[in-house]
């Protein structure tokens, strides 16, 4: 046999082609023998996702949802690392607060996309401020943790070498914090763009979940499989080209 | 000269979980002169962190008064913890780059991580390091911002003897090649002989000054262990109070 032909199963790449393929696989296998509306074969989804492409009908939905992603992650981190990191260094405060946080983190986001729709109106700053409140409890929670475990000894170290605030934020405080950015980044990510979907779909006249809704109506299984196939993969390209290579960068310095 | 005045009537820690208001330190009072290497030596537990802190100006809840004859502004102070307290995500050389203020060029750095004989290592991550350079780093670092006074807090213990003896070697070469006055703290009354100018003792919490007492043994012959055996044979005989902590 030719040597270059054969395949090292152990590679992870190879397990991953492996995997993927099976998955096709069993979807084949399932949708020949249902033969029905309610599932279509791979094939069908890829031709209509290509279409969708070229139409530039997906495109336009998918990079509006996205850029409310991108707005909602924005002021939902930002707020949420400052409250965290207040809340994480003051007790008195974290006290006082907690209360507000528990019951924010048990409102289910249902509830706070409609009230938010109802009292201010059909709009996007509506339906951006509807994903901020859904996801900010979730980032303050996970960044006072951070804030809690802060290594006094460094600090105190900071402090006798007269490092300052914006010294001692950079180089002692934010890299104890990284990681717990990172986590909040990683489960946020799920989290909106699971709720945005809904946000868009209760109020809004274009985005994914608007699409989405709109196939349902139609009962075009394969439409909301294709675009379904498109947000996956986005997110998975901010996963790899992004998240993780920031991950690597900031882990360095470990043994 | 003096240089430094240390005078605390009343550290007290408050009452906390159940445990009684505890005082660490009554009535404490020494000078230290310009650029004057002193050991303070007392029982483990004495209190002799809370002094450091004190006088660093990371405890201010005490009373009494530290007068620095310093050179204007906030007084400097080199610390070296009992840890090195290095930033584990900065390289050594950041490290020591991060605590220098601005006036002072970078070329320090490189003369000081030569005469540490770590130049190789400087952009080595920390926790690749073992104790000993951790340690010689943590001392780069005290001595780069040109202190007013430096504060060392027990930092050869948990090293092996060897090492210990060349760090503390490093130690007095850098202190020689740039004079500074030294307050170091420490257990070891062998260590203490081997490298003070003055050794002041202190009592248990409350801690107070038992006695000062220079060392008088040349710098020339601080290396042989008879001298420093003899030394800490006379403190015995000759100073009945501070018996109980030789």
């Amino acid at each position: 046999m030719n040597k270059q032909l054969r395949i090292n199963l152990h590679s992870p790449r190879v397990l991953h082609v492996l995997s993927l393929l099976l998955f096709l696989g069993l979807w084949q296998i399932l949708a020949s023998y249902l033969n029905s509306m309610a599932l279509p074969q791979p094939l069908t989804v890829a031709l209509v996702l290509r279409q969708e492409i070229a139409s530039g009908q997906l495109p336009h939905h998918l990079s509006i949802t996205l850029l409310r992603l991108l707005v909602s992650f924005g002021i939902a981190m930002l707020c949420g690392c400052a409250i965290g990191i207040a809340l994480g260094r003051n007790r008195q405060l974290d006290y006082f607060v907690d209360n507000w946080l528990v019951i924010l983190l048990n409102i289910p986001a249902l509830v706070t996309i409609i009230l938010c729709y109802i009292w201010f109106g059909l709009t996007e700053s509506s339906a951006i401020l509807a994903v901020v409140i859904n996801k900010l409890p979730n980032v303050v929670v996970t960044i006072r943790e951070g804030a809690r475990t802060l290594d006094q000894d460094l600090l105190e170290m900071a402090r006798s070498y007269h490092f300052g605030r914006r010294k001692t934020f950079r180089h002692v405080i934010w890299p104890q914090l990284h990681p717990f950015v990172m986590s909040a980044t990683r489960t946020g990510l799920a989290l909106i763009w699971k709720i945005i979907l809904v946000v868009e779909l209760l109020g809004r006249s274009d985005g994914m979940g608007y699409q989405l809704h709109l196939f349902f109506q139609l009962f075009d299984v394969a439409s909301i499989l294709a675009y379904t196939i498109a947000f996956v993969a986005v997110i998975q390209l901010i996963e790899t080209l992004l998240l993780k290579p920031l991950d690597k960068q900031s882990q360095r310095w470990r043994r | 000269m003096t240089k430094i005045n240390i005078d605390i009537q009343d550290k007290t820690f408050p009452a906390a979980g159940g445990a009684q208001p505890h005082q660490a330190i009554a009535d404490l009072h020494f000078n230290l002169h310009s650029n004057e290497f002193v050991c303070l030596v007392g029982p483990s537990g004495c209190g002799k962190t809370t002094l450091l802190n004190i006088i660093a100006g990371l405890d201010a809840d005490y009373q009494g008064k530290i007068t620095l004859d310093k050179r204007g502004g906030v007084p400097n102070i080199g610390y070296v913890f009992q840890n090195p307290r290095l930033l584990p995500w900065r390289t050594i050389r950041e490290n020591i780059a991060l605590a220098l203020p601005e006036e002072i060029p970078d070329t320090t750095i490189d003369s000081l991580l030569a005469t540490m004989n770590l130049s190789d290592m400087q952009h080595v991550y920390p926790e690749r390091l073992s104790l000993g350079m951790s340690r010689r780093v943590a001392i780069i670092r005290a001595f780069a911002i040109d202190p007013d006074i430096l504060l060392l807090d027990e930092p050869f213990v948990s090293l092996d003897p060897p090492t210990a003896r060349q760090v503390r070697r490093l130690l007095l070469q850098l202190w020689q090649q740039r004079p500074h006055t030294i307050l170091f703290v420490t257990h070891d009354l062998r260590e203490a002989i081997t490298l003070a100018d003055r050794l002041i003792f202190l009592s248990a919490p409350p801690m107070h000054v038992l006695s000062e007492i220079p060392v008088d043994i040349p710098r020339t012959q601080r290396h042989d262990e008879a001298a420093i055996e003899a030394f800490r044979q006379l403190l015995i005989t000759n100073h009945p109070k501070i018996k109980n902590l030789l």
